[in-house]
């Protein structure tokens, strides 16, 4: 490369000289780019800072990551049928996780206090909905609209039937007062989840209406629901129906709690399927109205498809959201997974210094699970979603 | 928007979208009027039948109920139900607050981190956010609360931490300053807060040696720190600590913390970091990769190309969800209830509404207070969006 060394003239007419008069020493080229020792350097050593990070982070491994293997695994107990196993004693001084605690009360923490004959009508429940699932979630399963069929409509009516009891059938009534653990904290996302998709959509589709007195109403709701935390909105269905209700109705505990789920997701979702409904181009309507299709068949042909599933990632993770949120029944005195599991770590039967932090710890696992799937789930469908503009 | 179903000659009325759309908003609008009527009509029925007062007459009843932690005077004697409002709303504002500050720096670090080059910082900082954002907050609060602070040693046993702070599991206690005169302390720190404020904003103009960012930083905080302490020197050092000394039955003196705040504000902060962490995550990786060569190829130094090209776009990003994230983590400081901080909703929609057994206008009252906080917000949002949003032409 040659140095440039020519002097410019500027329009004014004074000289304008380069900076550099003679060409900048080559650089050596670097000892490895590729390679075990290549990455060391590039992503672990590449500069003083970051060398310094290295080390500190690995000092904080060193320190950290022992004494957790220790209380989840080593100093662990494994056995036992009371909280004696799970004391310091002379022989173990250092006591870690409570295993045997989760044991003995994952009955409870999973049916809560439903009738131990009648738990089979829960563990169908159970089978019927990861069928159904598995069907939405598998985006090349067969007949998927039967799958969506299924979901909303036989799914919830079926389980409804299982779970409370239907007499015609010979299934004996469960007071939902029995019901507790992992099974209500399924069927609260459930039901969240269910009746979320349908009333967005339609809350959604009235934010964007032209007609004002719709828009006004929907906007209304949606804007007054995402303000408040939820937790409010529950206490607000657990006073507020009963009073406004006849007593011949009177919604049970559960139900109330219900009620306040299905309105806070549904808000939540309708925002994020108005998203999605932005996301299609005007000439989409253009084209549909052009053919002839009426504003439904446009609607159910054209713009839900397309809008629907540009927001399946957004939509998949409000349903995160919901099922962490589905904790806060706590607060209506609905036994939840959570609760169930604030209520077993208070039982003198197993209460030890460590019982809180196992159960907390158990709890947190299952929870992570279920989310973290779900978020994967997401981060696979954005891939796939991508992929056309990718190539 | 599209109007392609557009009133067309030679339709008859009823098939005229345009009379169609009038009478489904009278038919939705009737039967939604008939729904509250009738909703009203059973509700005051049932109010007659259970003789429970209603309108907000209580506001001015004693409340006699005591609180742990009141900003402002409160005694259990005489205050009335609306002070128990005010202090469990200030409990509020003072963890958000303070929470909204910590999240910020913490979701920063992290988020900045996820981004690092150097692959244990970038691994660390992602196990974080997906650990955190996927384990319930009621969760990491009870765990917080229950297992760390309740498991922490007696008072007598205390941790000792730098600085003359002491932790256990009673609270916090941190070394209380007595000032000989409180007014002044404060009009100083104003002073103070005005000159540095002053000072940058002319230096900003310079393109000099006064403009560079290190000047500027050094400059104003020999403002901020050198000044006071200066006349604090020259004054006498009028300023004592009230160091928490471990008693006989309690710890004494210093200035004592709530364990339920600690571990609300721990839980709020460390939730919220992981959420702030993807915004500016995504916020920095909105910023083309062909800004950054661009202004390297025209000499900026990287600390140069990172404040003047790079934050300044991603700002524009993530300014709008932060909002939502500070706002999220006010609203989230309602789940104090689980822990019993007195929080506006443990106070009020907890025990106010029991004791008064009024709760329809109790939660009401609390909504609207939440609903005002989300309110002020978005104008604040609309105000920032208007003077900064990218204009396109």
């Amino acid at each position: 490369m040659d140095a440039p060394t020519v002097v410019a003239p500027t329009m004014k007419g004074t000289a304008l000289a380069y900076v550099r008069t003679a060409p900048a020493a080559a650089i050596s080229p670097p000892t490895a780019t590729v390679g075990v020792l290549a990455w060391f350097r590039e992503r672990l050593f590449s500069s003083i800072g970051s060398t310094l990070m290295t080390i500190v982070i690995v000092l904080l491994l060193i320190w950290s990551v022992p004494s957790l293997i220790d209380f989840l695994i080593v100093n662990a107990t494994w056995t036992g049928s009371d909280r004696e196993a799970c004391l310091p004693s002379q022989v173990r001084p250092e006591v870690g996780a409570c295993w045997p605690f989760i044991g003995d009360r994952l009955a409870y923490i999973t049916y809560g206090s439903y009738p131990i004959a009648l738990r089979w009508r829960v563990d169908t429940f159970f089978a019927m909905l990861t069928f159904g699932t598995a069907w939405l979630l598998w985006l090349d399963a067969p007949r998927r609209d039967i799958g969506a069929i299924y979901f909303f409509v036989v799914l919830p009516v079926a389980s409804f039937m299982l779970l409370h009891g239907f007499a015609p059938l010979g299934l004996a009534i469960v007071d939902t007062a029995l019901w507790g653990g992992m099974m209500v904290t399924i069927v609260v996302a459930a039901v969240g989840i269910v009746t979320s998709l349908p009333v967005g959509i339609v809350l959604a589709l009235g934010r964007r209406s032209e007609m004002p007195a719709v828009r006004l109403l929907c906007t209304l709701f949606i804007e007054i629901v995402r303000g408040v935390p939820l937790i409010t909105v529950l206490f607000m269905a657990s006073v507020m129906l009963p009073l406004f209700l006849p007593d011949t109705w009177s919604p049970d505990k559960l139900m109330r709690a219900l009620v306040g789920v299905a309105l806070f997701s549904s808000a939540y979702m309708a925002e994020v399927v108005r998203a999605g409904l932005q996301s299609i181009p005007k000439g989409q309507y253009d084209a549909a109205h052009a053919l002839g299709l009426s504003y439904l068949q446009t609607l159910r042909l054209i713009i839900l498809p397309q809008a629907l599933t540009v927001t399946i990632p957004n939509i998949v993770n409000s349903y995160i959201a919901l099922f962490k949120d589905t904790t806060l029944v706590f607060f209506v005195g609905i036994f939840d997974f959570l609760k169930t599991i604030e209520a077993a770590r208070a039982d003198p039967k197993w209460a030890t210094s460590v019982t809180s932090a196992t159960g907390y710890i158990f709890a947190a696992l299952v929870y992570f699970v279920f989310c973290y799937a779900m978020s994967r789930y997401a981060n696979r469908i954005e891939k796939r979603l991508a992929a056309g503009e990718n190539r | 928007m599209a109007r392609p179903w557009e009133s067309a000659p030679g339709v008859p009325f009823y098939r005229d979208p345009k009379y169609r759309g009038i009478a489904l908003q009278i038919g939705l609008c009737a039967a939604l009027g008939y729904l509250a009527y009738a909703a009203i009509q059973t509700a005051s029925e049932n109010l007659a039948r259970s003789h429970v007062a209603s309108g907000f007459g209580f506001w001015n009843v004693v409340a006699g109920f005591d609180i742990s932690q009141t900003l402002i005077a409160y005694s259990p004697q005489s205050s009335t139900y609306g002070r128990a409002f005010w202090v469990g709303l200030l409990n509020t504002l003072v963890v958000a607050g303070l929470g909204i500050v910590f999240a910020t720096i913490l979701g920063f670090t992290i988020g900045i981190a996820r981004l690092s080059k150097n692959f244990l910082v970038e691994r660390l900082a992602t196990c974080y956010v997906e650990l955190i954002r996927n384990v319930p907050l009621l969760l990491q609060l009870l765990f917080w609360y229950n297992a760390v602070l309740k498991a922490l040693p007696e008072f007598a046993a205390s941790f000792a931490l730098p600085g003359g702070v002491l932790l256990n599991n009673r609270g916090l206690f941190l070394p209380r300053p007595l000032f000989s005169d409180g007014t002044y302390i404060l009009v100083m720190l104003a002073a103070v807060i005005l000159l540095a404020a002053f000072f940058n904003k002319i230096a900003g103009r310079s393109a000099g040696f006064w403009g560079t960012i290190a000047v500027r930083a050094v400059f104003t905080l020999l403002i901020v720190v050198a000044l006071p302490a200066a006349f604090f020197i020259l004054a006498g050092a009028p300023v004592e600590f009230d160091y928490p000394q471990v008693g006989r039955f309690n710890v004494r003196g210093g200035l004592e913390v709530l364990p339920e705040f600690v571990a609300l504000l721990v839980g709020l902060v460390v939730y919220t970091a992981a959420f702030i962490a993807e915004v500016v995550r995504a916020g920095l990786r909105s910023v083309s990769r062909g800004q950054t060569d661009a202004a390297l190829a025209l000499g900026l130094t990287r600390l140069q190309t990172l404040r003047l090209i790079v934050i300044p776009q991603a700002m524009r990003v993530i300014i709008p969800p932060l909002t939502n994230q500070y706002l999220n983590l006010t609203k989230n400081s309602s789940l104090a209830v689980a822990i019993g901080y007195p929080d506006l909703v443990q106070i009020f929609t907890g025990t106010v509404a029991n004791q008064t057994n009024q709760p329809v206008e109790v939660v009401v009252i609390t909504m609207l207070v939440y609903l005002s906080f989300s309110l002020i917000t978005s104008l604040v949002m609309n105000f920032y969006n208007a003077r900064y949003a990218l204009v396109e032409r």
